[in-house]
């Protein structure tokens, strides 16, 4: 190559970048982790000309507290409803401009009406992806302990006799105080929002007494755990214990691994997606989050993360198996069962922190 | 031409010169303790004093600037500090952290010390692959390695296979998520920061002195005790503050090997900072875990000083 040629083509690259930076147009997209498919991304950028930075996390806490640092330099991030209450009362968020987000019109009443008691009118969210906290196990293994085919109730964690029985094979519980003791006052038959040292107490004793059996409090090594067959139930969210039967499925060791929503009743929780207040693609966040509404996009999301969505009109372009699995899209009756939590106040969270590191620790 | 300035400014200038240099050398290390530890240090020692709040960032009062240090520094308090010592868990948690590092430490040095004995005492052609062989491990992340320990330890997993097949046991050992799991975390990953020291102490020994005590009568291991121990002594030192002071901070090892009731510092800040939202107490674990440390580290300086003084 002569020099002259090299010159004309470094001028030639230097050009064709500065015509890029200077026309790129970018979104910054934070998600947890294995929470889309990513082929959306690269249609959402050959539809609209805008690329996607996309970076993930795995624990709301990571995400507060990035948050609340400020500058994340992030334009969409996804919060869950509990958290998201209390980040906006922070001014994290900035309010959503509706008006760029004509495909509102495809959400599910659903899901927005109970979102929206976390995010009141939905002014500063958009729903991505709902489920619940119930129990993932290993289908033989439960059944070579309890020597029923079918659990369908909590009482296999929170009634001693049954837990000791799972004690040997492993039982695993989330490091969420905020999903555990809800869940443990609602099968004492308490509010689960309730929030009074005498309804902690109770949650505190019960949770004690089956601390012996609970090998590990973790919030996402019990994905594994159940896939490998390590262990015989988790309390867990509904996606990751699906991951884990999926991934079992894919090892074909023999592990089966269920999800149960247990009779009882069990949380809802839901991710939402939002703006913060900093973000430096503003218009770019809003047709991120536009785009991730449309019916054929939201069912495209729903059947490779196997998780419901708050899209109605997504329904008809969901696989079946999905659409009609009451673990995933719980029926009418299971429905009304279902509780949603709301977050504590600074001096209740030290509360129920005191009284979740005296449970795990068992101290 | 330079030597024609040096020539014109004298012998005076040249120490003038030369004293300047020197200070400014030895800036160096100050400037990089005030930027990198003081100023971090005062960050997290101002938002210890003050009190959660939800807001960005989620603590009050907010500081910018000395005008408004002056203006707000009444609203802060030793509460948090206060906090710590009404609350059991923490100094449960400092107690813990102190006796599982301590404990580790004394394993790694037991490990350690018959490793390092061997590569000083082997041919010099053969020791920098030893050193090597050591250092090596650092080339893989240290969270795989720590992960890869899961694998080996599980009930499932390589270690009890191996048991089990050699007819040792008949069930397989429950070491994942124990105390002994963080152990062998603990040893396994900081075993090099043993070695190496021990290594470099030993290496420089002189070995006439054994052969001269077994010619005088001394039984060999009465010859390790009274020459060879006393003479690594520097390097055990050194060995065991490079991995007692990370390991009482440790996070990672007892998060991913050990049980829920494992109570750790590392894992109470954490908790304080991510769950609980609570930045002032949180800090203020941190401050008193860095006081706690810094006396071994005190230590470990004085040790060094007189190390040196000794090698003068």
């Amino acid at each position: 190559m002569t020099a002259s040629k090299l010159g004309l083509s470094a001028a030639l690259v230097a050009l064709m970048t500065f015509g890029a930076s200077a026309q790129d147009k970018v979104v910054n997209v934070y998600n947890w982790s294995d929470y889309i498919d990513t082929s959306i991304l690269e249609d959402f950028t050959k539809e609209t000309g805008i690329k996607v930075v996309y970076d993930v996390f795995d624990s709301n806490e990571i995400l507060e507290t990035k948050l609340l640092a400020g500058g994340s330099g992030y334009d969409v991030v996804v919060p869950s409803g509990h958290f998201l209450v209390r980040q906006i009362q922070a001014g994290v968020f900035q309010k959503l401009d509706k008006s760029k987000l004509p495909n509102l019109s495809n959400m599910w009443d659903v899901v927005t009406e109970r979102t929206a008691a976390y995010d009141p009118g939905n002014e500063y969210s958009v729903n991505y992806m709902w489920g619940t906290t119930g129990i993932g196990y290993n289908v033989d293994k439960v059944k070579a302990a309890l020597g029923t085919d079918k659990i369908d109730s909590w009482d296999v964690v929170f009634d001693p006799a049954k837990a000791e029985k799972l004690k040997d094979c492993g039982i695993y519980i989330l490091d969420q105080s905020q999903d555990i003791v809800p869940a443990a006052l609602h099968y004492l038959g308490l509010d689960p929002n309730a929030r009074d040292a005498d309804s902690f107490a109770k949650a505190e004793e019960l949770l004690l007494k089956i601390r012996p059996f609970v090998r590990k409090f973790h919030s996402s090594e019990y994905i594994n755990a159940l896939a490998n067959g390590d262990i015989c139930l988790a309390i867990g969210w509904s996606g990751d214990v699906f991951q884990a039967r999926d991934r079992a499925a894919e090892a074909n060791q023999g592990v089966k691994v269920q999800y149960m929503i247990p009779k009882e009743g069990a949380e809802m929780w839901f991710d939402q997606f939002a703006i913060p207040a900093d973000a430096p693609h503003v218009d770019e966040a809003l047709a991120f989050i536009n785009y991730m509404m449309k019916p054929e996009v939201a069912a495209k999301a729903s059947n490779y993360v196997y998780y419901a969505n708050g899209n109605k009109a997504s329904q008809q372009f969901i696989d079946k198996d999905i659409l009609d699995d009451p673990a995933i899209y719980p029926d009418e009756a299971t429905l009304s069962k279902l509780y949603t939590v709301q977050p504590y106040g600074p001096k209740e969270q030290r509360l129920v922190t005191r009284l979740w590191t005296k449970v795990t620790t068992g101290q | 031409m330079a030597d024609n300035a040096s020539a014109s400014a004298g012998p005076a200038g040249n120490n003038l010169i030369s004293a300047i240099t020197s200070r400014l050398v030895i800036l160096v290390p100050y400037a990089w303790l005030l930027f990198f530890f003081l100023i971090p240090f005062f960050i997290v020692f101002k938002i210890s004093l003050s009190s959660t709040a939800i807001s960005m960032p989620p603590y009050t009062p907010v500081i910018n600037g000395f005008s408004d240090l002056a203006s707000k520094w009444h609203t802060f308090s030793f509460d948090n500090y206060v906090w710590l010592t009404q609350d059991p868990l923490y100094y449960r948690a400092y107690i813990r952290s102190v006796v599982i590092a301590a404990v580790a430490t004394f394993f790694t040095l037991l490990i350690g010390y018959p490793i390092a004995y061997g590569m000083a005492r082997a041919p010099a052609t053969l020791r920098p692959t030893l050193l090597m062989l050591v250092i090596l491990p650092f080339w893989t992340s240290f969270l795989i390695r720590v992960y890869a320990w899961i694998g080996i330890l599980k009930p499932e997993g390589l270690l009890n296979q191996l048991l089990m097949w050699l007819n040792l046991i008949d069930s397989p050992l429950i070491i994942l998520n124990t105390d002994w799991a963080i152990y062998i975390g603990i040893v396994y990953s900081y075993l090099p920061f043993m070695v190496l020291p021990l290594y470099s102490a030993l290496e420089k020994m002189d070995y006439t002195l054994i052969e001269a005590a077994n010619d005088l009568g001394c039984p060999p291991l009465g010859a390790f005790w009274k020459i060879t121990f006393p003479l690594s002594l520097p390097g055990v030192v050194a060995g065991c503050l490079l991995v007692f002071i990370p390991a009482v901070g440790e996070f990672v090892i007892p998060d991913l090997l050990g049980g829920s009731e494992t109570l750790m510092i590392g894992k109470t800040l954490w908790n304080e900072f991510n769950s609980n939202r609570d930045w002032p107490v949180s800090s203020a674990v941190a401050v008193i875990l860095l006081l706690l440390l810094v006396v071994p580290i005190m230590f470990f300086q004085q040790a060094q000083a007189k190390a040196q003084e000794q090698g003068r």
